[in-house]
């Protein structure tokens, strides 16, 4: 019997583990994985996880998939800007009233840059984007506390082609809500 | 003499050079100036090394064949074919038939000689003035492991650069880099080292994390470089002989990246974001101290020291957009050094220190360029849909850089072009390729 009970156990602890470090870890675009070098030296902190939120469903507004598609999770920006346009403040106004009644989640604003710069100044154009994301939302109320930002430059495009049509959408700050360690 | 080098023991071998006292000191006629305007390739001969032995046999064409790939590769030599020699190279200590060499408008000759013996290869090389009629500088003997063969071609190839243009060699060295694969809204990336001509590739970590705009330490010891395996951007230093990683520690913020090591190999210059606002700073990796260089609402990255360590460039956009700027290595005013139209990023001091390479981006093309260190001379080298991240060869001759491709297949290669803006090529890697860095000549 306890031959039997041991794997079930193990497999309970990993996925435990790998659970918790995917709340603590941002990077969703990251693997499961060590670090660099495949090591295990940054083994703990790390295993880059996918988001651990569940979705749920989207025609209850207190959904996560509610908040990403009906609210909207991302705002756009201009060439080399991080100024907040008239449409991006009004779809943070809706944000912050979503995390106002719905404050168990934790927050990550991912900043994002188009091809159109070099790799470095893209990560810190970023970070400033996912920043004048975060204090329009404390501005409006939203605890700063459940709020992390992170920049990911131009290494996470979502629409491919060199164009406008898709640098536009590649501009861009995302609300990215986990379950769990709002607090 | 032996030279155990960090970057040796990350190939696991050794080289071992004795000089050859030999022949005598008249004037040389063989010559190329790389800074004329227009270079005519030199045309030279490398015969197959003499095998010494039974098992030397398929080294010695091999050896002639990667020294000629260096020096062909440079668009200063050119190669005279085998078919057209008139006499042999049979023995390496033999006299030579100048006039045979002449008479095929050979202006110089490459002899070498190898021999195995278990593991161990020496190899032996002999350059000569054949106008002139009498050798170019000593003979050299190299000797290593069979592993490292192709090391003592370019050890061979960097003597004869060497001595034909008066200038520093670059073949004997690595480049670290990025190596892509997958689709452009997936990419994954890896550190990857090779040689510089993109053989020997060794992958450093795995596809798990991004990781960006790695570069070697002065001594080529140590790799820096950021990672997102924390989650977060961070700064992560790589011992180049055991491939061990750690984090930095003493890293204030959420958010740090551009690390680049100072020539004194201890301090380390970097970029901090705190509050969405990015700043320079140095850290000694000794003493731990750390020490905030800018203090500025823009954005200020990509930094760069001067080979004499007194000086950092670096991009900043406090004018509105990015441009290039110049302050002393402990902090202080800064002044600005582009002045042209279009936005200036990712400086990087040639180890001369005559020049500072950049990328810049006008009308939506980026190119590689260099300027005077006191904003004169401004020269742009390529232009494309974008070319990016310039490094410089270890003899401050050749730039390497990252060029993408357009559109949703897009993928990105590296290119080297000479600082004249010739010989601009492709350089092989097994797949997409960015954020080239050169390490420096090897011991």
């Amino acid at each position: 019997m306890s031959v039997r009970f041991a794997i079930p156990v193990k497999v309970l602890l990993i996925v435990t583990a790998l659970a918790l470090s995917a709340c603590r870890n941002p990077d969703r675009y990251g693997g499961a994985g060590s670090g660099p070098g495949g090591s295990g030296a940054n083994g703990a902190n790390g295993a880059g996880g996918v988001s651990s939120s569940a979705l749920g469903d989207p025609s209850n507004p207190a959904s996560v998939a509610y908040f990403n598609k009906s609210v909207g999770d991302r705002v756009h920006f201009v060439v080399d800007q991080s100024t907040l346009t008239d449409e991006a403040r009004g779809i943070l106004n809706g944000q912050a009233k979503w995390l106002k009644t719905n404050p168990e989640y934790a927050i990550i604003i991912e900043g994002h840059a188009d091809e159109q710069g070099t790799r470095e100044y893209n990560i810190a154009l970023g970070a400033r984007r996912a920043e004048a994301v975060k204090n329009y939302l404390i501005s409006q109320g939203v605890a700063g506390s459940h709020m992390q930002t992170i920049s990911y430059g131009k290494e996470r495009p979502i629409a491919v082609c060199s164009d406008e049509a898709c640098y536009a959408q590649n501009r861009r700050a995302v609300t990215v809500l986990s379950v769990g360690s709002g607090t | 003499m032996t030279a155990r080098h960090p970057l040796s023991r990350l190939l696991g071998l050794f080289a071992l050079c004795l000089a050859m006292s030999f022949g005598g000191s008249a004037i040389a006629k063989v010559k190329i100036t790389l800074d004329d305007p227009v270079i005519e390739p030199l045309p030279y001969a490398v015969p197959d090394f003499i095998a010494e032995n039974g098992d030397a046999t398929k080294l010695a064409h091999d050896l002639a064949r990667v020294v000629a790939d260096d020096l062909t590769g440079t668009g200063l030599f050119r190669e005279v074919p085998s078919s057209a020699y008139i006499s042999q190279v049979s023995s390496f200590d033999g006299k030579i038939a100048y006039s045979d060499w002449q008479a095929i408008n050979t202006q110089a000759l490459i002899t070498g000689a190898v021999q195995v013996s278990g593991d161990k290869v020496v190899v032996k090389f002999r350059l000569f003035d054949v106008a002139a009629g009498q050798p170019l500088g000593d003979g050299l003997q190299f000797a290593g492991s069979v592993r490292s063969w192709r090391r003592m071609a370019h050890k061979v190839a960097d003597a004869a650069y060497s001595r034909i243009t008066g200038e520093g060699g670059y073949f004997d060295s690595r480049v670290i880099f990025v190596s892509e694969s997958g689709p452009k809204d997936a990419r994954q990336k890896r550190l990857a080292v090779m040689d510089y001509d993109g053989a020997n590739v060794q992958y450093l970590t795995d596809s798990k994390s991004i990781v960006l705009a790695p570069r070697f330490s002065p001594t080529g010891d140590r790799i820096i470089y950021t990672s997102y395996a924390s989650g977060f951007p961070r700064i992560y230093v790589m011992n180049a002989g055991n491939l061990s990683t750690k984090m930095l520690d003493e890293q204030p913020g959420s958010m740090t990246f551009a690390p680049r090591f100072a020539p004194d190999g201890r301090t380390i210059v970097f970029s901090q974001e705190k509050d969405g606002n990015s700043d320079l700073y140095t850290l000694n990796v000794d003493t731990g101290a750390l020490k905030q260089l800018t203090d500025a609402p823009s954005i200020e990255t990509a930094p760069s020291f001067s080979p004499d360590g007194t000086q950092i460039v670096f991009e900043s956009d406090r004018s509105g957009a990015q441009q290039i700027y110049i302050m002393p290595a402990g902090g202080g005013e800064p002044t600005r050094l582009s002045s042209g139209k279009g936005k200036y990023g990712t400086p990087v001091w040639s180890p001369r220190g005559d020049l500072i390479a950049f990328t810049k981006i006008a009308d939506g093309r980026f190119y590689i360029g260099v300027i005077r260190p006191d904003g004169s001379e401004e020269r742009l080298l390529t232009a494309s849909f974008l070319d990016e991240g310039p490094t410089w060869a270890p003899n401050g001759r050749v730039i390497m850089f990252t060029r993408e491709s357009e559109g949703a297949g897009g993928t990105a290669t590296l290119y080297s072009v000479d600082v004249s803006g010739r010989n601009l090529h492709q350089v092989p890697t097994p797949g997409s390729a960015s954020d080239p860095s050169w390490s420096p000549l090897l011991p």
